[in-house]
């Protein structure tokens, strides 16, 4: 991906080449400013590739782009909304708001604790609480693969660990696939079962390195508490390191 | 059993009030300090008010100042009554009222109109803007004379002038508003496949709301400068008309009238924008 301006010509991304299975939870890990958003920006479609594909079994995505969701580093809750009005923006966007699929997302609101929230302004939830309506916006559209965009980063330390175990939780019920960028290397160990390190720019895969901590259970934060963590951190870390240099 | 639970139950509620009368007494103070201080506040407007309108009386009457060049609240009122016995008075508001309402009714409408267009168009509002920037510092008011020519000597020209003035501030304070949006918000949008107009719809409009608003503030602001103005050139009817014909023919009395209902309306219009605003923006929250 080259980015055209004035100044010149810039590569953004080199040799960007990864798999993803379905059901799996993968993190794109990089310093910062080595083309992460790009990736993700080409990768639903947003943006067109000056080189290279990208393919959803086997398909063009952009042929697939009802199958992707997007989750945003800020929630982006529109305030003049209801926690409902929200919810369905999406479905009434794409003219989808029907019986069933109002039920859906009442569901949704129901499972994950924001069902008596429905006719309140999102000024009068707590953070965790507006990600999980700004998550549920994008389930609401059954999407099969969820982007996110470094989705923990706006909210501070606590509501940090917090959210990031009902994100886990809520996609993991909800069998997606999920792709999430991020530059923490812990948030990336603790939620993702594959961890695709980027070098700086122009960008390539440095190495894709599996993460396994033998019980599939454990939750993001538990994980962050397992010896195994440390190992993998240390890892993650020299391989970053040396990208910055 | 159950007398035992009413007793309880009765235990309660005292409990209950004492404890709430603890913190009401304190409450109740803090509560009659910001009243208090409310009072104060309105008595002093009034007061202020009182003493320029007795002073001035006062100075008039001694003939400290000429009551012919400075009037006199007494005179005034002589003027008023007399405009409303012949009739004329409420035909001179009503004529000004109207044409602010409509010249900043429609300033503010077609203001947002085109820079919903330019909005829509980024390639046309990147060109257009040295214009905009020079038609925003030119005093529209200098277009007056022409306007007058070109639509004749009346009440459309005034309300044209009117809406002159507060288009080109809508447009760009508007603009400004919608090109402020969180980038990513948009990009939300996008991710849903959204049309131009369903962006409009449910992410620019209701987000502009307030700023819309904050416009029509400004606005009548404006209008009034613009009807004054054109009535002052025009010089039929409304209240601009009685400063000018008032001003020739040496009546200050109703120069100073006019002045005095068109600050009293003016205060009347601008506080109605504002409950306006209050109430849209209490139901946004």
């Amino acid at each position: 991906m080259n980015y055209h301006s004035i100044k010149g010509e810039t590569q953004a991304l080199n040799d960007v080449n990864f798999e993803v299975n379905d059901g799996d939870f993968i993190s794109i890990l990089g310093p910062s400013g080595c083309g992460k958003s790009t990736l993700l920006n080409i990768m639903n479609g947003l943006l067109e590739p000056s080189n290279g594909y990208v393919l959803y079994k086997g398909e063009d995505i952009k042929d697939n782009l009802d199958k992707i969701g997007y989750m945003f580093q800020k929630d982006h809750l529109f305030e003049w909304n209801t926690v409902w009005e929200n919810v369905i923006l999406g479905l009434k966007i794409k003219k989808q708001l029907n019986n069933e699929s109002k039920e859906r997302v009442n569901e949704l609101l129901d499972t994950y604790g924001l069902l008596r929230f429905k006719n309140h302004y999102p000024s009068e939830l707590s953070g965790g609480m507006r990600q999980r309506v700004a998550l549920i916006r994008t389930l609401a559209l059954k999407p099969e693969i969820l982007f996110l965009d470094e989705p923990f980063s706006a909210l501070d330390y606590q509501s940090r660990l917090l959210v990031c175990d009902d994100v886990y939780k809520i996609i993991k019920t909800e069998k997606k696939t999920a792709i999430m960028v991020t530059h923490d290397i812990a948030e990336a160990i603790s939620i993702s079962q594959k961890v695709i390190v980027l070098s700086k720019r122009p960008s390539n895969v440095k190495i894709e390195i599996p993460i396994d901590f033998g019980n599939d259970d454990l939750t993001p934060f538990e994980k962050r508490k397992n010896p195994q963590f440390s190992v993998y951190f240390n890892t993650l870390w020299k391989e970053l390191d040396q990208g910055n240099e | 059993m159950n007398k035992r639970f009413e007793l309880h139950f009765l235990k309660k509620q005292k409990e209950k009030s004492t404890q709430t009368n603890i913190i009401t007494n304190e409450h109740e103070v803090y509560l009659k300090g910001v009243k208090a201080t409310k009072r104060r506040i309105v008595i002093t407007r009034i007061l202020i008010l009182v003493i320029f309108i007795a002073l001035w009386q006062i100075a008039a009457s001694l003939k400290w100042i000429d009551p012919f060049l400075t009037s006199s609240p007494i005179r005034v009122i002589k003027s008023f009554v007399s405009l409303y016995e012949d009739g004329s008075l409420f035909k001179h508001i009503s004529i000004t009222c109207y044409e602010t309402i409509v010249g900043f009714s429609l300033g503010t409408i077609l203001g947002t109109v085109v820079a919903i267009i330019l909005w829509w168009y980024p390639l046309v509002s990147k060109i257009l803007d040295p214009y905009l920037v020079v038609l925003n510092s030119l005093p529209k008011v200098a277009l007056a004379p022409i306007i007058i020519f070109w639509i004749g000597n009346g009440m459309p020209a005034i309300i044209v002038i009117a809406l002159l003035i507060s288009v080109v501030t809508t447009i760009i304070s508007v603009l400004t508003g919608f090109n402020e949006i969180d980038k990513e918000k948009i990009m939300l949008m996008n991710t849903f496949r959204a049309s131009k107009v369903q962006i409009l719809r449910y992410l620019i409009f209701p987000y502009s709301i307030p700023i819309l608003i904050s416009a029509l503030k400004i606005n009548v602001g404006l209008s009034w400068v613009g009807v004054i103005m054109g009535e002052f050139l025009v010089a039929k009817n409304g209240l601009g008309f009685l400063i000018v014909y008032g001003g020739q023919v040496a009546q200050l009395d109703m120069v100073m009238m006019s002045i005095v209902i068109l600050s009293i309306i003016a205060f009347i219009m601008y506080e109605m924008v504002a409950f306006a605003e209050k109430r849209l923006v209490k139901e946004k929250n």
